[in-house]
């Protein structure tokens, strides 16, 4: 169990009320979520997993407020949000850093746009720099980077503003598989140590186990939702025998082996 | 013309540099070989001189032509008109690409107009311009504004219209307004489209420069041009030529070194 969890405190505390979101596809609509309702405690690490077409990018744009609900509400510390808001922050699966700014100046960009003074912005990104391990690379080029330090950079970001809940939406799903585990055991890391939610869309179902306190698993077929909670002690086991048992029990609802 | 035409700006050898002479005869070994091709045809009397002047002679038409400040008056009014013009071009053509690029109503209504203008040879009009503004530099200076326009604008509106969807989205999820949006995500990403516009547009400034000046001017590098080959000064001719080639060539080095000082995240 988490220590963050337990805190009153703690803000961050995600309610999904009666959420339901439709597609338009050739006329017709194509129903994304159904009435969906969930509570995430502030601090938590709540995964979403699903097949392609299941809703769970729809639903992390609806909690980053880059999206409305048909219907339904999104509840942030017993208030409802509309629209994007200064408590959350997004990671994309693409690095989204802005080519024309150095490493520094992309960390710093989420104080400046909020109208910190660029040399308080740039003294908190380098604490995030440093965070994710880039310091030497404060001066260098988006261009120059390997995909992996472009998503630590834009990870770097996302911290730099304080969020109470970061918004991940398959931040690891381009990376290669060595960097992919690295990245697993860095966002283990950094959530522990910065006191976040944190709410993570993968099509990985190793990583939901190894990241996730729970697991939210939607389906494409209209069948309700599953919550899934994951009791291993942490740090993660990766072939710990209850790693495994949970890994082959969660593939087994995707009827995978 | 392309626009890998206009990407002749000098690079830095990439990796290991090559030693500087083989460098820099792989880069401009073909011009040498040109030029000297040039002066031989003319001083081996393959082509008559009176054709073909060799290159001394034209350099030294040009030199006379400086010296005794004959052709410093055409050089200072073909750079005032076309400086003019393209100035006019770039401060029209720059911030109405950017609204045209993001505002979507104003780019549907304007874009018909600007493609009937744009397929209208700005030459056929330079009566219509001359009738309008009279002889005088005016409609000089409006024919070769209006061809040195529409690059500029064309791509300043594609460089708006291709910036990532998701830069934006990405500054607008850290809480960046409309304004903010613009300064910081939008205006830098289209710069190095808008050079492309801008470097197309000065090679276009000085083709109607020079058309503009031989169709109906008594001063200028493009008259001095028609002039010297009526009064059959084929030297001086061939040296107001090279005089405009000179100009693009300096036009477009100014621009290049502009965009590495602005686009310096951009390159190689």
């Amino acid at each position: 169990m988490t220590p963050q969890a337990t805190g009153d405190t703690l803000r961050g505390a995600v309610s999904l009320r009666h959420l339901s979101k439709a597609f338009t596809l050739n006329g017709q609509p194509l129903p994304v979520l159904r009435n969906l309702s969930l509570d995430i405690r502030a601090g938590e690490s709540l995964a979403i997993v699903g097949p392609s077409g299941c809703g769970k990018t729809t639903l992390l744009r609806m909690l980053a407020g880059l999206e409305a609900a048909d219907s339904g509400q999104v509840v942030i510390d017993g208030r409802p949000v509309a629209g994007v808001g200064t408590e959350r922050a997004v990671i994309y699966q693409e690095p989204r850093l802005l080519p024309w700014l150095t490493v520094l100046e992309n960390v710093a960009f989420g104080l400046e746009v909020r109208g910190i003074a660029r040399s308080v912005a740039q003294d908190r990104a380098r604490r995030h720099i440093r965070l994710v391990g880039l310091s030497d690379f404060e001066n260098a080029w988006p261009r120059q980077l390997s995909g992996g330090m472009a998503q630590r950079v834009g990870i770097a970001r996302a911290l730099t503003v304080q969020p109470e809940i970061l918004l991940l939406d398959e931040p690891l799903g381009a990376l290669d598989a060595m960097t992919k585990l690295t990245m697993q055991e860095e966002l283990a890391r950094i959530w522990r140590e910065e006191n976040v939610t944190m709410i993570l869309v993968t099509h990985d179902l190793e990583e939901a186990i190894f990241l996730a306190d729970r697991v939210l698993v939607l389906s494409a077929d209209g069948t309700p939702p599953a919550l899934i909670p994951v009791d291993l002690p942490r740090p993660r086991d990766r072939n710990g025998a209850d790693f495994v048992r949970m890994r082959r029990m969660l593939m087994g609802r995707f009827g995978l082996h | 013309m392309t626009l890998q035409n206009l990407d002749t700006a000098p690079r830095r050898a990439r990796g290991l540099p090559a030693p500087p002479i083989r460098a820099f005869l792989a880069r401009y070994g073909l011009v040498i070989a040109f030029l000297a091709l040039w002066q031989l045809s003319g001083t081996l009397g393959w082509i008559s001189p009176a054709v073909l002047p060799p290159l001394d002679a034209i350099l030294g038409a040009l030199w006379t032509g400086i010296a005794s400040g004959a052709l410093v008056d055409d050089i200072a009014i073909s750079l005032q008109r076309a400086g003019l013009a393209f100035a006019g071009a770039v401060a029209l053509g720059v911030p109405l690409g950017l609204l045209m690029g993001q505002l979507r109503p104003v780019e549907r209504a304007l874009d018909p107009i600007l493609q009937l203008f744009r397929q209208t040879s700005a030459l056929a009009l330079y009566p219509v311009f001359i009738l309008l503004l009279g002889l005088g530099e005016t409609s000089k200076v409006f024919v070769i504004f209006w061809a040195t326009l529409f690059p500029t604008l064309l791509a300043t509106i594609g460089g708006v219209k291709q910036v990532d969807r998701k830069l934006v989205e990405m500054a607008e999820s850290y809480g960046a307004g409309r304004v903010q949006v613009f300064r910081r995500v939008i205006l830098p990403a289209s710069v190095p489209a808008i050079f492309v516009g801008l470097r197309l547009s000065a090679t276009t400034a000085l083709l109607l420069l020079i058309a503009a000046e031989m169709i109906g001017a008594n001063k200028g590098i493009g008259f001095q041009v028609m002039n010297a080959q009526y009064n059959f000064q084929i030297p001086l001719m061939f040296a107001a030529i090279l005089l405009m080639a000179g100009l693009g060539l300096a036009a477009n080095a100014v621009l290049v070194l502009l965009q590495r000082r602005l686009c310096r995240w951009s390159l190689d």
